[in-house]
């Protein structure tokens, strides 16, 4: 029965793969990659109560958060287009030259 | 006694089997609506109702064949975050492709209607 699951959980991840690799836009891409960490920690439950390793779920917890930090970072460069916080220049780096000659310094 | 926890134990996996089951056809339907779906916003909707909703009924179910014990609590913990973070994750896709200019596909058909057969001569 849990075999039967986890091969369930691999054909859907295997439709998700398709929408992943043709997905028209990059949103498309981040939601299929989204949807994708969350089987993935739904396989990694199944598979820990399979081989009987009840170990394993703290394995698939940490996958969760991983998942949705990095889904916050992806979500957060799609809007921006940048990786430091909105409205404001980094510091140093490649614009350092460009506030310096706005400055006029 | 020994009959009765038996008959605990079947219905316990009974109803881990059909927790387990209707999660698993949420999960591939949404997947199947994933591919399927005209539109960047439905693709999301799918996929956003269906993983909340399947990753609890699978998580429930393994919970309910782990019975009491720290396993279950895990699982439950697990099930917490992710009924915290799915919907996070939906909205803050949905913003950023809306802050990002895609338009939602609203009155317009991506399939293209049939057109009735021309019996007589077109008109001008």
């Amino acid at each position: 029965m849990l075999l039967g699951l986890a091969f369930g959980l691999m054909l859907g991840m295997a439709l998700l793969f398709v929408r992943l690799a043709r997905g028209p836009t990059i949103y498309d891409r981040a939601l299929a990659a989204n949807s994708l960490s969350t089987k993935v920690v739904l396989l990694i439950a199944v598979v820990s109560f399979v081989q009987q390793r009840p170990q394993w779920l703290d394995v698939a917890l940490v996958y969760a958060l991983i998942g949705f930090v990095s889904v916050i970072a992806v979500v957060k460069f799609l809007r921006y287009r940048a990786m430091h916080a909105p409205m404001t220049r980094p510091p140093g780096g490649a614009h350092a030259e460009i506030v310096d000659l706005e400055s006029g310094q | 006694m020994n009959e009765a926890s038996d008959i605990w134990t079947n219905a316990r996996d009974v109803v881990a089997a059909i927790l387990l089951f209707t999660g698993l056809a949420f999960t591939l339907i949404g997947s199947i609506g994933v591919i399927r779906f005209p539109d960047f916003y439905t693709r999301l909707h799918a996929a956003g109702v269906t993983d909340t909703g399947g990753a609890l009924l699978i998580l429930f179910g393994l919970a309910a064949l782990a019975g009491w014990s720290f396993a279950a609590l895990k699982l439950l913990l697990i099930g917490l975050l992710l009924m915290v973070t799915t919907p996070v994750a939906t909205h803050l896709l949905a913003q950023a492709a809306h802050a990002g200019g895609r338009e939602p596909l609203i009155g317009r058909s991506p399939v293209k209607p049939k057109r009735p057969k021309k019996s007589g001569p077109a008109a001008p």
